[in-house]
């Protein structure tokens, strides 16, 4: 075990990544000798050469364009969008030939390719730095969008990106840069499709992604001195969404709330409410909640405070949960019933009204 | 380009000429043109040979639309000498990336020409097997694949592979941002490149100088620091010498070029589109009177290099060709809904198989 930074556990992802396949290419703005803007590169270009990691044209349609047909052509690259904001200039390359070439040619050319974009805010950047893009290319039919939170999966997920037959958009939560954690060299975390419980509770679920799971841990511990039994799922993978890890974790507790930067108005966490009270109608003590970023433009250092979701809002929306409705249930502790579907429920579940 | 004496290279950027390149006047007569060589004469007949076929298939392909079986048609009426020229100057390892607007170049290029009309037919995005023919698919949003042929023969020199690229693109696009991009990168990375702009005179219904103050969009290439060509896109000699020379030096090491070839578009933009609102009928019909097929074949005539029965020969050649498309293209297609979530991703996700279900349900319902 040796303890990193998220971004030094990118940078030993790409490092093995490079020097384990000769199909690998790292490329794009200020990566190579400086290492990239967040060092993400860092020594790169010196380790494996100019042609493997290099700095191209400042021009991110360009970028990921080239990364188009280098993958027709049985490369595996992997480029930087410099900033969340700056992956806009890609967006048509993104979504009209990233997300579509595998399907159009039915198959025949499939794009194994990995852009790495850096987002969202809380480093106190000025302008277009601090943009959560998220539901832009998770709303794109044809990508893989995924996002650690921690370095072990930092690493983990990189490398299965890059030997992903498909194209992936791996969004990186630049303010947990330079948080560390744990990372076994060359060790693999659950597959990159797969949201993990990373507190397990009772009481409420708080699911969340990249830069807020952190949040939500810190925000689960403060509820628990409150007496409340919070369980952490980090999503992990935006697209796709794993049904299966969510709905477990709400039909247990009950009550969830979606945690993410973004504005919330038609953000990512919509589409979470969505597909969980679709499927855990009957479980849920509550509807569930967002908590989100003002719908604004990101706001500037001195005042992103305000905008970024922390503890204490978190804390608030999940006093929000109708916890008085706690007060007329049965004990949680009561025999369980068995449902149709064969999964074990609380007695309190089976209430046609909860 | 092939230079026919020992002239070094003009250092780029050397400035296209104001006229452009030409071989055979309107009349079918050679031109002395210094710095460019004729194609010999098999390459000549070759390449009346993809003119004739490509025009009876073009022909097809709009009578096919005005029935019904094909969704869209952007016809290559006018333009043969510079999709048959361009095609055919591509060695076998070398790769294409088409437009919309070019089904001839790609039937030129083998494609089954069935599968050509796939995308067109609204069957399904692209018909043909790109790697098998070299092809990338025909691309819609202009100017976006001409960085893919960058990277891709980027991937081939890390491979070993002296592969070059033709982007076929037209004179509207090059505003396109990504038309500066990919001519960047490939000037940069001195890239086995070449961009063949077609410049047909419209994007559809708006004329080429309200997209561009350059001098001529071979101009362009003076700015990136590499070669630029301004040749008759009506001469299939001179398209196919000045498309094979530029290719040759992007194999060699020289680096991109971008060709402008003049020609015109003397169909509608596409069956749907309604030239009376912005153009002439006299524009035509002055361009109907330079036709790159009427051209080569007075040139191949008076050089006795053609009679008649060879004429004859590639006439039914085409005719045989669009019999064909038009038999293979008279039933209906089965088009299997289950293939929707097939190809999303290397395999389906758990939310597709879902949706899958969803759908065969649905069906089974109806
Ligand atoms: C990015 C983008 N914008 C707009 C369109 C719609 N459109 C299709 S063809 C066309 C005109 C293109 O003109 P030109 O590049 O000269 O090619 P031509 O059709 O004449 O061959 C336009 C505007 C498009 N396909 N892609």
């Amino acid at each position: 075990m040796t303890e990193l930074t998220m971004a030094q556990a990118l940078n030993l992802a790409l490092r093995d990544a490079l020097a384990e396949d000769e199909r690998v290419l790292v490329y794009g703005e200020d990566v190579g000798p400086l290492g990239g803007v967040f060092r993400v590169t860092d020594g790169l270009t010196e380790a494996f050469g100019e042609d493997r990691c290099f700095d191209s044209p400042l021009a991110e349609s360009g970028i990921v364009g080239t990364a188009v047909g280098m993958a027709m052509y049985g490369q595996r690259p992997v480029v930087e969008m410099q900033f969340d904001a700056f992956g806009y200039p890609a967006f048509e390359q993104v979504v009209s030939h990233v997300a579509k070439m595998g399907n159009r040619t039915r198959g025949g050319l499939r794009l194994p390719l990995v852009i790495r974009i850096p987002y969202g805010g809380g480093i106190g950047g000025v302008e277009h730095h601090s943009d959560s893009s998220e539901a832009y290319y998770a709303h794109t039919p044809g990508l893989r969008v995924v996002t650690p939170a921690t370095p072990a999966d930092a690493y983990s997920m990189l490398r299965e990106a890059i030997e992903s037959p498909d194209p992936v958009v791996f969004l990186e939560p630049k303010r947990r840069y330079w948080s560390k954690g744990e990372v076994e060299p060359g060790a693999r975390t659950e597959p990159m499709d797969r949201a993990v419980v990373r507190r397990v509770g009772t009481d409420a679920t708080l699911i969340a992604y990249g830069p807020m799971v952190t949040t939500a841990l810190d925000t689960a511990a403060a509820a628990s001195a409150e007496g409340l039994d919070i369980e952490v799922v980090d999503l992990r993978s935006l697209a796709p969404f794993d049904d299966a890890t969510v709905t477990a974790s709400v039909r247990k507790t009950g009550r969830a709330v979606v945690v993410h930067e973004a504005s919330t108005f038609g953000g990512y966490g919509a589409e979470v409410v969505a597909r969980v009270t679709e499927r855990c109608f009957h479980y849920l003590d509550a509807p569930v909640l967002r908590v989100g970023g003002f719908d604004i433009p990101y706001p500037p250092p001195k005042l992103e405070e305000h905008h970024l979701p922390g503890v204490d809002r978190i804390l608030d929306t999940l006093a929000r949960l109708q916890w008085e409705s706690r007060w007329v249930e049965p004990e949680r502790s009561a025999p369980s019933a068995v449902a149709p579907n064969g999964l074990v429920l609380p007695a309190h579940d089976t209430r046609v009204n909860a | 380009m092939k230079r026919i004496d020992e002239r070094p290279a003009p250092a780029p950027p050397g400035l296209p000429s104001l006229e452009p390149v030409r071989l055979v006047d309107r009349h079918g007569r050679r031109v002395d043109t210094p710095l460019y060589q004729s194609p010999g004469n098999a390459v000549l007949l070759e390449l009346l040979r993809g003119m004739v076929v490509g025009r009876r298939f073009d022909q097809q392909a709009g009578a096919l639309t005005r029935q019904g079986r094909l969704a869209v048609y952007p016809s290559s009426h006018g333009q043969e000498a510079c999709q048959v020229g361009g095609a055919l100057a591509l060695d076998e390892g070398d790769w294409l990336f088409p437009t919309y607007r070019d089904s001839v170049a790609l039937v030129t290029r083998g494609v089954d020409p069935v599968e050509v009309l796939t995308l067109l037919r609204g069957n399904w995005h692209s018909g043909y097997d790109s790697n098998r023919y070299r092809c990338a698919p025909q691309c819609t949003p202009l100017a976006t694949n001409a960085s893919h042929a960058v990277g891709l023969t980027y991937a081939a020199r890390r491979k070993g592979e002296n592969v070059a690229a033709l982007v076929l693109m037209g004179d509207g696009a090059t505003s396109e941002g990504d038309a500066h991009e990919a001519y960047n990168f490939a000037a940069v990375w001195n890239a086995p490149v070449v961009f063949l702009i077609q410049n047909n005179q419209w994007a559809i219904s708006v004329p080429v100088h309200k997209q561009s103050k350059a001098p001529t969009l071979a101009h362009k290439a003076i700015g990136y620091g590499i070669r630029g060509h301004h040749v008759d896109g009506n001469d299939a000699a001179a398209v196919h010498s000045v498309v094979s020379g530029a290719l040759a030096d992007a194999r060699a090491g020289k680096g991109p070029a971008i060709i402008e070839a003049q020609t015109y578009r003397i169909d509608p933009h596409t069956n749907a589109d309604a030239p009376q609102r912005y153009r002439d009928a006299t524009e035509v019909d002055r361009w109907r009177g330079r036709d790159p097929l009427n051209r080569l074949e007075a040139l191949l005539r008076a050089e006795g290099l053609l009679d008649d029965d060879a004429l004859a020969a590639m006439a039914a050649e085409g005719e045989a060709l669009a019999t064909r498309v038009r038999e293979r293209m008279a039933g209906e297609d089965t088009l299997d809904p289950d293939e929707l979530f097939a190809h999303v991703f290397a395999s389906p996700t758990a939310q597709l198989l879902e949706q899958r279900q969803a759908l065969r349900d649905e069906l089974r319902e109806a």
